[in-house]
């Protein structure tokens, strides 16, 4: 909790964690459903936030990175126009580097 | 549209509220602050400084950097709200907010959220479907242009600011912020002269 330096520049290609409550206990993962495991490119940092997991939990909540994390609507949809996209706010630890 | 609560959920709101009293995490003075600041928040405060960003580069440029200290030098109080971030349209590029997973909304600066934001059927389809919603809302962006889903999952709010519709050159913020609605700052419609 003493560095909230973001770990992903912009323009850093992630995927987002498949992630769920159900393998690893009680905890809130603000990540829509439909981006699990998807890769996408990091816009920016948003600055740091307690951690939504531990919060809705009524636990202490450590400071993470927040990102707003772009994706492209057809790798998503498998439909949509080329170039259209979505841009969502994740944390820092719902994101692992894309190979 | 509104009508009156049943006196089921009355009781239940009161039965909580002094839950919340007695356990010292807020006061029933607290509660109806926050209430009246949500009354006095108006897509008007959105408009206005969408108005304003169109007429003062620096403003624009602070809305850009910062939307909450944006909205304070329009007036509003943003302590104890969340962080407000500012989606600017360009030639080419069109922002349509939605939450997806619950109904998040820049209530400091727009007030209440519409009903249909909050509907299952916007959630749902704004993020999968943008180019068939905004069809449905009437609004045809020019040709070329893409479409910039925001969905506002986390700990910021989103408002849209549009570009500055043609023909309203010589136009004072006052009679600009008139073009903008609350759609326009959601993104679901356009401005237009």
């Amino acid at each position: 909790m003493t560095s909230f330096a973001p770990q992903f520049p912009s323009g850093t290609r992630i995927r987002v964690k498949a992630d769920y409550p159900e393998t690893r206990g009680p905890c809130h993962i603000r990540t829509p459903h439909y981006l699990r495991g998807q890769e996408g490119v990091v816009e920016r940092p948003l600055g740091a936030f307690r951690n939504p997991e531990d919060l809705a939990f009524a636990r202490p909540a450590a400071t993470i990175p927040l990102y707003h994390v772009r994706f492209d609507q057809q790798g998503l949809w498998n439909e949509g126009q080329p170039g259209d996209t979505v841009l969502v706010e994740l944390y820092e630890h719902w994101l692992e580097p894309a190979a | 549209m509104a009508h009156a609560p049943s006196p089921e959920s009355v009781a239940l709101l009161e039965r909580f509220t002094a839950a919340l009293a007695a356990s010292g995490l807020v006061t029933e003075d607290q509660i109806a602050e926050q209430i009246a600041r949500t009354d006095r928040a108006d897509p008007r405060i959105g408009a206005a400084m969408v108005a304003r960003a169109w007429t003062d580069a620096d403003y624009h440029a602070l809305m850009l950097r910062d939307g909450s200290q944006a909205a304070e030098e329009m007036g509003v109080s943003m302590a104890g709200a969340p962080p407000l971030g500012v989606l600017a349209d360009a030639p080419g590029l069109h922002h349509l907010v939605v939450c997806t997973l619950c109904s998040c909304y820049p209530r400091a600066v727009l007030g209440y959220p519409p009903h249909w934001y909050k509907s299952a059927a916007y959630r749902a389809r704004a993020v999968r479907d943008p180019r068939g919603v905004l069809a449905e809302w009437g609004t045809t962006l020019p040709e070329g242009t893409q479409i910039r889903v925001v969905d506002s999952t986390a700990d910021y709010r989103w408002m849209v600011l549009p570009t500055r519709p043609a023909g309203t050159e010589g136009w004072d913020a006052a009679r600009l912020a008139g073009l903008v609605t609350r759609d326009v700052l959601v993104g679901t419609r356009l401005p237009t002269a």
